[in-house]
C-alpha cells in the first residue's frame, strides 16, 4: 500500500514538473495554451475517498500556483475538476461498478471511456480556468476558442503521459 | 440546529468543496489588495530556485542570440565613450557637474522564468531585496521596455510583463509628445496597442513610441516600439494604434532593473496633494 502510495506520489510530482519545466516553456500559439497537469487528478484510483481528492486537487492547484503567479485561479480550477471528477466517475461508470484492479488509465478501461472521461474533465477545467484568468466577458469568443483548442491539445499530452507512466500490459486481453 | 449538522454530515462533500472554495477566493482577492499574499508568487524561494536551475541550462541554447543583443549594445554604448569624441579647445564648454543629479541607475538581472501566451504574464528575475529592488521599479531589455516590478523575495523579483491585462504605461509619440495607455490585447505578444492618441496629433506608420514621464514609473523616453497601424474607431475623438514591440519578450534573457531615486519624493507629494483634493 505504501509503494502505491509513493508510486503516485512520484508520478504527480513528475507530471507538476513537466508541467512547469517543459510544457509551459512550449510556445505553440496564443490560443494554445495546455495544462495537462489535470492528468495528476484524472489518474487517481477509483476508490480513493472523494474527499481526499478534493484535498490533492487543491494541493496540486496550489503548487502550480506557486510556479506561475497566478494566486489562487489553478486551485480553484483543479479543485473543481476534483469535484467533478466524482459525478463523472459515476456517470460513465460500467453497469457493475468498478474493479479493484483496474486504474483510471487508457490500459485498462479502454479509449472511448478515457476520452468521455478525461475529455470532459479537461473542458470544465480549461472552460473555468481561461474564464476566470481573463475575466472580462468582452474577450469570450476569444477564451472560448482558447478554451477548445488549448483542451485538445491538453487531451493530447495527457493520453501521451500515459505511455510515460505506465508500462504497457504485454497480455491483450483488453 | 439539528437538522443543519444533519445536512452538512449528510452533504459533506459539497460542504467540503464550497469552503475550499472559498478558501481558493480569498488568496485570490488577498492578492490583489495592496498587502496582498505573498505565499504564491514565483518570487518564493521554492518556484524561484526550480526556475533558477532550469534556466542555467536553458541559458546555453539562446547564447547565440543573447550575444548578438549584448554585442549590438556594446557597440551602442562604445559611441558614447569620451575617447570618441575629439576634445574642443576652448575654455566655454566648462560643465558643472553639481547641476545633474543622477536620479536614475541600472541594475543587471538575469530572467530565470517568463511566459508569453497567458493573460497574465510575468517574469522571474534573480535579483531582490538584498539588491535593492522594489515593488514598482521599472525593468528594460536592451532595446526596450520589458514590464513593472511586483513582487520582492530576499533573492528574486516578480516582474509584471508589458504583456498583462491590468497593465496601463503611459506612452508617448517620440515626434510630437502625444501620449497615451499602452495595454495588450491578448491577441499576440509581439503587439500592444496604444490608445488614447487625440486626433490632431500626425501620426504615421512607423512611428516610434516611447515612454513617458507621466507614467512615474518609467524615465522619459526608453523604446517601446513602433506604430504598425492605427485606426479612428466610430464616434471616438482618439486614434487607436497597434505598437510592434522592439523587444521581444519571448527570448528576453537579461534585463535592468530602473531604480528611481525620486520616487518616493515624488509620490509622497503627489498623494498630499490627492489629500488636499479630497478633503
Amino acid at each position: 500500500m505504501t509503494t502505491e502510495i509513493l508510486k503516485y506520489l512520484f508520478k504527480i510530482i513528475t507530471i507538476i514538473l513537466v508541467q512547469v519545466l517543459i510544457i509551459q516553456n512550449l510556445y505553440l500559439s496564443n490560443y494554445i495554451v495546455p495544462y495537462p497537469y489535470v492528468l495528476a487528478i484524472l489518474i487517481l484510483p477509483f476508490e480513493t475517498n472523494k474527499l481526499l481528492v478534493l484535498v490533492y486537487g487543491l494541493l496540486i492547484g496550489l503548487s502550480i500556483d506557486l510556479f506561475n503567479n497566478t494566486s489562487g485561479i489553478h486551485a480553484s480550477a483543479a479543485l473543481l475538476t476534483a469535484f467533478a471528477r466524482y459525478y463523472i466517475l459515476k456517470y460513465v461508470s460500467p453497469r457493475d461498478g468498478y474493479d479493484k484492479a483496474v486504474k483510471p488509465i487508457v490500459y485498462d478501461m479502454g479509449l472511448k471511456w478515457f476520452i468521455v472521461y478525461a475529455g470532459s474533465l479537461i473542458l470544465i477545467h480549461h472552460f473555468y480556468f481561461f474564464y476566470f484568468e481573463a475575466f472580462r466577458f468582452t474577450e469570450f469568443f476569444r477564451v472560448l476558442s482558447r478554451v477548445i483548442l488549448s483542451s485538445v491539445v491538453t487531451f493530447g499530452f495527457c493520453y501521451l503521459f500515459q505511455y510515460l507512466l505506465y508500462r504497457q500490459p504485454n497480455n491483450n486481453a483488453k | 440546529m439539528k437538522k443543519l449538522f444533519a445536512f452538512i454530515l449528510k452533504n459533506n462533500f459539497v460542504v467540503v468543496f464550497i469552503l475550499m472554495q472559498i478558501f481558493c477566493y480569498s488568496i485570490m482577492v488577498n492578492r490583489e489588495g495592496f498587502q496582498g499574499s505573498k505565499i504564491l508568487n514565483s518570487s518564493n524561494a521554492v518556484a524561484a530556485n526550480v526556475y533558477q536551475t532550469a534556466s542555467n541550462t536553458q541559458e546555453y541554447f539562446s547564447l547565440k542570440q543573447q550575444n548578438q543583443i549584448l554585442s549590438f549594445e556594446n557597440a551602442q554604448l562604445r559611441n558614447l565613450l569620451k575617447s570618441n569624441y575629439t576634445a574642443i579647445p576652448l575654455k566655454l564648454f566648462t560643465k558643472n557637474d553639481t547641476l545633474y543629479e543622477q536620479q536614475y541607475s541600472y541594475l543587471s538581472a538575469k530572467v530565470v522564468n517568463a511566459s508569453v501566451n497567458r493573460r497574465r504574464n510575468y517574469l522571474t528575475i534573480n535579483i531582490g531585496k538584498n539588491q535593492g529592488v522594489d515593488r514598482d521599479m521599472a525593468v528594460i531589455a536592451s532595446n526596450g521596455i520589458v514590464g513593472i516590478v511586483t513582487d520582492v523575495s530576499e533573492h528574486f523579483a516578480s516582474v509584471m510583463s508589458v504583456l498583462h491585462k491590468d497593465v496601463r504605461i503611459n506612452c508617448q509619440l517620440k515626434k510630437d509628445g502625444s501620449y497615451g495607455p499602452l495595454i495588450w490585447d491578448g491577441k499576440n505578444y509581439e503587439y500592444c496597442n496604444l490608445t488614447d492618441i487625440p486626433t490632431h496629433a500626425k501620426i504615421k506608420k512607423g512611428d516610434t513610441v516611447i515612454t513617458s514621464e507621466l507614467s512615474g514609473i518609467f524615465p522619459e523616453g526608453i523604446m517601446v516600439g513602433t506604430i504598425d497601424k492605427f485606426e479612428r474607431k466610430q464616434n471616438e475623438p482618439f486614434y487607436t494604434a497597434k505598437v510592434k514591440l522592439s523587444t521581444d519578450l519571448k527570448i528576453v534573457n537579461f534585463v535592468y532593473v530602473i531604480k528611481n531615486k525620486f520616487k518616493t519624493e515624488r509620490d509622497s507629494l503627489e498623494i498630499n496633494t490627492q489629500k488636499q483634493i479630497d478633503d
